[in-house]
């Protein structure tokens, strides 16, 4: 279905009604993969969006993050399937 | 169909089980956390929650929360919680965990609550070793109520009330909380982490987690300190905050294990439950056996308008308290509603002291008795003090021969006697306050005898004071009818 290396180790799912855009998130990543918005949410902050690659599931920007969540961390895992399933609604949460 | 390997994303870090969905105590953005962005609050609590998830300790945690900026806890941890007095947290604790041993009991507080108001309670709580974990947040200034300087201000720091800066000479020195408690032998575990940097962040996790175990583990006291970003009281922005906790909190401030008795603890068994109700009064000596039987049922219900609010009134030990003790007591027993407030100084005697006492055939709305229908002021002082505040067509008694000219009154009645006289012929004058009692109680009329006894007995442990109180009431009720009563002129 797709090319497996090129799938990222982690992904991000950020949300944006919760984020106070604080940037710590984007202090902590190591590969840097997260930055601020451009636009201001409803709130008027700046939040933190996810680059949509690069992740490598560390989970330290959800450690670093003070909103409970947030944040959330995916990481790739694999298992033994007779079909294909959950990658659709995972990889569409690297849009945001 | 053949099965294959396949790849997908499963969650690694989410939302701790332990907060609430949805924060529905909060009466608005129930989606998010009250704390300023960036504040180290909101991280200490994901820390705090991923413990209590991991050792799966939900359904028995009870999380005491401080005054301050994380005052709402309970806003958003979906355990027990309970919000202390500002810096009481320990001592609530203290008493959570002594009642309920099997729960795990929390202290969330802040470094305005535990080092400054709450300076005893955290002492206290530590040297007794209580089987608590306190969660210490010290970002080092007073930020809920706006950038007070708290103990834990650096030296040079600048707050509202050290507009130039602290300065040892005026203010004293940063308070090292951590350091002062983990020279106590009781403690097993004191650890100062930060939230300065990931590697930081990482141990303080780490941290907070082995100080909720050590609970789990039954070892003892555990306290974590965090030095914790406040960017908007700091004035920084937050990234730069988290790098000033690194660069310059730290230097005061400096990380690590400070105590750690882990190793050697032994876990301790749980503290022996109280005694049981039904125990209660053998172990305060008091004796059901040979008590009269309780009244209510045999008197008629009270008027439903009496209402005696009598001002005792003299030195300490002249037994003013007891006096009042006894007549609320016997009014408890007579099936009346009752209120007893003592009101005395530091000094337990020769100071002042004077008791509120109503009974009332209605609930009471205040115990406080500031209009008196009867007086008895067993010294001179104490008359000069209260006569004025009689209710016309109240009662004085007072334990002297004769009323002062300039206390006398025409709208009230008076009983003036040398009751310490009086007391001093029946074998004791400290027994005055019951011959005033008897007189009181012949005057009042509206408690029986056997109530009296009933609480006589449940009040005087000694055999022989309840003997000769029994006989200084007879006497006073006797004062009352032989002596000249000087009634009130009315109208």
């Amino acid at each position: 279905m797709m090319d497996e290396a090129k799938r990222d180790r982690g992904l991000l799912r950020i949300d944006t009604d919760e984020c106070k855009g604080c940037g710590l998130c984007v202090e902590a990543c190591p590969p840097k993969v997260i930055r601020l918005s451009d636009r201001l949410n409803h709130s008027g902050y700046r939040t933190a969006i996810y680059a949509g690659k690069g992740c490598s599931g560390c989970g330290i920007c959800f450690m670093a993050c003070p909103e409970p969540g947030a944040i959330t961390v995916m990481r790739l895992t694999n298992r033994k399937s007779d079909v294909s399933t959950g990658l659709e609604g995972a990889t569409q949460c690297a849009g945001n | 169909m053949s099965s294959e390997m396949v790849s997908e994303y499963t969650v690694v870090h989410e939302k701790a089980k332990s907060f609430y969905e949805s924060y529905d105590r909060k009466e608005e953005l129930p989606h998010q956390t009250h704390f300023c962005p960036g504040c180290g609050h909101g991280i200490v609590h994901k820390m705090l929650a991923q413990a209590i998830d991991e050792l799966g300790i939900q359904d028995k945690t009870i999380l005491v929360g401080p005054i301050g900026c994380s005052v709402f806890t309970y806003y958003y941890f979906d355990v027990g919680n309970v919000s202390a007095a500002h810096g009481r947290a320990p001592a609530v604790a203290t008493a959570m965990k002594r009642s309920r041993p099997e729960s795990i009991v929390i202290g969330y507080q802040g470094d305005g609550d535990l080092s400054a108001i709450g300076s005893a309670e955290i002492l206290h709580a530590a040297n007794r070793g209580e089987h608590i974990t306190v969660i210490f947040v010290n970002n080092g200034i007073y930020s809920m109520t706006g950038g007070q300087a708290a103990p834990t201000t650096l030296l040079g720091q600048k707050s509202t009330t050290t507009p130039g800066g602290r300065s040892a000479a005026t203010e004293g020195y940063p308070l090292h909380v951590s350091e002062l408690l983990a020279t106590l032998q009781a403690p097993v575990y004191i650890e100062r982490v930060g939230l300065g940097d990931n590697k930081q962040i990482a141990q303080a996790k780490r941290a907070i987690k082995r100080a909720v175990e050590n609970q789990v583990r039954g070892l003892g006291f555990s306290l974590v300190e965090v030095l914790s970003p406040c960017p908007t009281i700091w004035k920084m922005p937050p990234v730069e905050a988290q790098h000033w906790v690194n660069d310059v909190m730290e230097k005061t401030f400096p990380l690590a294990v400070l105590c750690d008795r882990t190793k050697e603890a032994v876990p301790r068994p749980l503290a022996a439950a109280g005694p049981a109700l039904e125990d209660i009064p053998h172990l305060l000596g008091v004796h059901e056996e040979g008590l009269p039987e309780g009244n209510s049922a045999a008197i008629k219900r009270p008027a439903e308008d009496l209402d005696l609010r009598v001002r005792v009134a003299g030195f300490g030990g002249q037994g003013v308290l007891l006096l009042g003790e006894v007549l609320a007591e016997a009014g408890l027993d007579a099936g009346l509603e009752v209120s007893w407030l003592p009101s005395y100084g530091p000094e337990i005697r020769s100071g002042t002291s004077n008791c509120h006492v109503r009974l009332a055939g209605r609930p009471i709305d205040s115990p406080l008795v500031v209009e008196p229908n009867v007086l008895l002021a067993m010294n001179e002082p104490s008359l000069r003090k209260f006569y004025a505040s009689v209710h016309p067509d109240g009662w004085i008694l007072y334990n002297g021969e004769t009323i002062p000219e300039e206390c006398n009154r025409k709208d009230v009645h008076v009983l003036a006697c040398q009751f310490s006289q009086v007391a001093d012929e029946l074998g004791d004058p400290r027994v005055a306050n019951m011959v005033m009692l008897g007189a009181l109680l012949e005057i009042a009329a509206v408690l029986p005898e056997a109530s009296i006894d009933a609480a006589l007995l449940r009040l005087v442990k000694n055999q022989r004071w309840v003997q000769l109180d029994e006989r200084a009431l007879a006497r006073g009720r006797e004062l009352y009818k032989e002596a000249e009563v000087s009634h009130a002129c009315r109208g």
